[in-house]
């Protein structure tokens, strides 16, 4: 639904605000890595702007900090509607390495809510393009959860009453697995 | 002069070449010692929790159900590909693959669920020795991370509070 939303309202170029809330500057050199010529993301349109209120989307690195967190949230109400909101690097997913620290909060959607994640850390220029052309809806999404499961215990379960015999040999009966 | 000057600098550009890669369309390759998401096996893995003992981010849960039972779940929300949990499984069921093409509009799209069968110990019944109380500060034995939260609890607890499943086995409690 969201996808179906951004193709119809972000037909024309975006314009992306570029937010780090208390990141270690990683994911911004990546982000400008993407601008430079060689990854040219204004094939896409995209087009970096210095003010939230020019803005379309909002790319958010670091994690919301007890500091910058109401920055962060004073910036995206001053976007526009309608706004995307992109988490780059595993501190705006998730909270980062730091997550337990004191003055961390935590990933950026506990303040502004985040349409699209990009994990990594830093995340290639190369993954953030495919971040961006997925939300463009260029691409396929190629992630899904994921459950392992072993339906068979790996090797036999020992019961006691199924050992025959005393003195030097001792059979183990039900040897097949459970 | 400025024509000329401008002609110059069209016949630079041209000779320049097409320097931005075609990404999107095309794949990109990755150098070869690149980590990108850790694969977790679950027909290689034994159930040792030492990825989830040695995450820095402490991304991989783990959670016994019951004595024979346990669930390693990894969220990968905070991941950072450092590998260590690579390095240290003994049986390398963890492998780092290539894959960097994991951004998604879900951050649980990112998760891997194991549930694992682990083996008793054939003369106590048990899958894990009763740990001592310095053992248990040391985060050994049962553990109790919460999983529908999705929480790492610190501490974990030396015994099964929960009935026993199977019937032939005693846990003794202290």
């Amino acid at each position: 639904m969201i996808k179906q939303l951004c193709r119809k309202m972000f037909r024309k170029s975006l314009w992306v605000y570029h937010a780090n809330s208390g990141g270690c500057n990683g994911c911004d050199i990546e982000v400008l890595n993407v601008l430079t010529p060689y990854y040219d993301a204004e094939r896409f349109g995209i087009k970096l702007v210095g003010s939230p209120r020019h803005a379309d989307v909002m790319l958010c690195q670091g994690p919301a900090m007890r500091p910058t967190a109401a920055a962060l949230r004073r910036a995206y109400e001053a976007m526009p509607e309608p706004k995307l909101v992109f988490a780059i690097g595993s501190c705006a997913c998730g909270g980062g390495i730091w997550h337990d620290s004191y003055n961390v909060l935590g990933p950026v959607e506990k303040v502004i809510p985040v349409n699209y994640y990009i994990p990594g850390c830093p995340p290639r220029p190369e993954a953030i393009l495919y971040g961006v052309a997925l939300a463009l809806g260029l691409v396929e999404k190629k992630m899904c959860p994921v459950t392992l499961q072993q339906r068979r215990l790996p090797i036999p379960r020992y019961h006691p009453e199924s050992l025959v015999g005393t003195g030097i040999e001792i059979v183990y009966k039900d040897a097949e697995k459970v | 002069m400025s024509l000329l000057s401008k002609i110059r600098e069209t016949v630079l550009c041209l000779k320049a070449g097409r320097v931005t890669l075609p990404y999107p369309a095309e794949p990109r390759p990755v150098p070869p010692r690149f980590r990108g998401r850790p694969i977790f096996d679950a027909a290689k893995c034994i159930g040792c929790a030492g990825c989830a003992n040695n995450c820095p981010a402490r991304e991989i849960l783990v959670h016994d159900i019951c004595q024979e039972l346990r669930i390693i779940q990894y969220l990968g929300r905070r991941c950072t590909f450092c590998g260590r949990c690579a390095d240290v499984c003994p049986e390398k069921a963890i492998t780092m693959s290539h894959d960097f093409e994991t951004a998604t509009n879900a951050i649980a799209d990112l998760s891997q669920r194991l549930e694992l069968f682990m083996s008793t110990c054939q003369r106590c019944g048990r899958c894990f020795p009763e740990p001592s109380p310095l053992e248990r500060l040391k985060l050994k034995g049962y553990r109790f991370d919460d999983v529908a939260s999705e929480r790492w609890v610190f501490h974990s607890k030396g015994y099964l509070d929960t009935e026993s499943t199977v019937a032939d086995i005693r846990i003794d409690l202290d």
